[in-house]
């Protein structure tokens, strides 16, 4: 399979994150490419890898092998790998509420949703996927984790972050985050404490919650049309969190 | 006060606020106004499920209520396609 990247990522970081994908301490957990380099195909940045079977079915998703993954994933010790650039989580959400540009109510609540964060806890600084959901598992005898792009150092709660955006805006159902979050702990996870995950999820699920909903309405828009009830749903829970931050002023 | 039905004897109960006249003889059971509506009331309260649990590892402050599952939107598009994608 022949994936070609996008043009804003800098090929620097790319190869690293390559590098790391194709070393030893991840093996078994990250897909490792078929060549670790990256190569120029009509002036595109490409990379090779082997095939494997995505998730089909979303109602039999396996969501505690994932997390169990995602828990190996942040305890490798970055010292056993080579050198990363930070992971893109951060970067990516400021991009999606950058790319709105109007001024329509919604438009101006998942803004405020997002400029009215909390600060950002203390990262860790560990091994973090960057973009993870369910397109992001293939099955090759079993299951591993795929894409390097936002691979990197950085808050391993991110990575959690966007099923928790997903259940705190009543789109997951509560019973299937606890699965998640759950295989996540027993796993021995280091991204959140497991007797009170929500202080170290809270920050990067808001963030996921204003950039899910950044790209929902901007997909509205560009299709002319309302939003529809998921779409809904995240503008919904930027205003529950802006009305938290009003109440907290 | 003699049963309407059997002129059994009735006997006056109560139960929970609500009155009840029962013939001794028959076993026919007399209601006061209203008496029905509390009792149907009181059932519905006695079948509906309780509230479900709190989430064991917690939820946000500005997470949405759950009321144990949205399951209107397994199958929206929209949604699956957002569980897939960046």
């Amino acid at each position: 399979m022949v994936k070609a990247h996008s043009d804003r990522e800098d090929p620097g970081g790319l190869e690293l994150r390559l590098r790391a994908a194709a070393s030893a301490p991840l093996h078994g957990l990250l897909l490792a490419p078929l060549r670790a380099e990256v190569m120029r195909v009509s002036g595109r940045n490409v990379t090779v890898w082997p095939a494997g079977q995505p998730v089909t079915d979303p109602e039999h998703a396996p969501w505690e092998e994932g997390a169990r993954l995602l828990a190996r994933l942040h305890a490798v010790p970055l010292s056993a790998l080579p050198p990363l650039p930070p992971a893109g989580g951060p970067l990516r959400a400021a991009r999606a509420v950058n790319r709105l540009t109007g001024d329509s109510p919604a438009e101006k609540l998942v803004r405020q949703a997002f400029e009215g964060l909390p600060p950002f806890p203390e990262s860790p600084g560990l091994l973090t996927h960057g973009d993870w959901h369910l397109g992001q598992l293939v099955h090759r005898s079993h299951w591993l984790l795929i894409d390097v792009d936002d691979l990197g150092v950085g808050d391993p709660a991110w990575d959690l972050a966007r099923p928790a955006a997903w259940y705190a805006a009543g789109l997951l159902e509560g019973s299937v985050w606890e699965r998640f979050l759950g295989a996540y702990l027993a796993a021995g996870g280091p991204a959140v404490d497991a007797a009170d995950p929500w202080s170290r999820l809270d920050a990067p699920a808001r963030a996921l919650t204003a950039q899910l909903a950044a790209v929902a309405l901007g997909k509205a828009l560009r299709e002319g049309r309302e939003p529809d009830e998921v779409e809904q749903s995240l503008i919904e829970a930027c205003g529950r969190i802006v009305g938290l931050q009003k109440s907290l002023r | 006060m003699q049963c309407p039905k059997c002129r059994g004897n009735m006997r006056t109960y109560e139960r929970n606020g609500v009155h009840i006249e029962q013939c001794d003889n028959c076993r026919g059971i007399f209601l006061d106004y209203g008496e029905l509506e509390t009792l149907t009331r009181m059932e519905t309260q006695f079948h509906a499920a309780p509230p479900p649990p709190p989430p064991a590892h917690g939820a946000p402050g500005w997470g949405a209520p759950h009321h144990g599952g949205h399951y209107g939107h397994h199958r929206q598009r929209s949604w699956v396609n957002m569980l897939f994608s960046s």
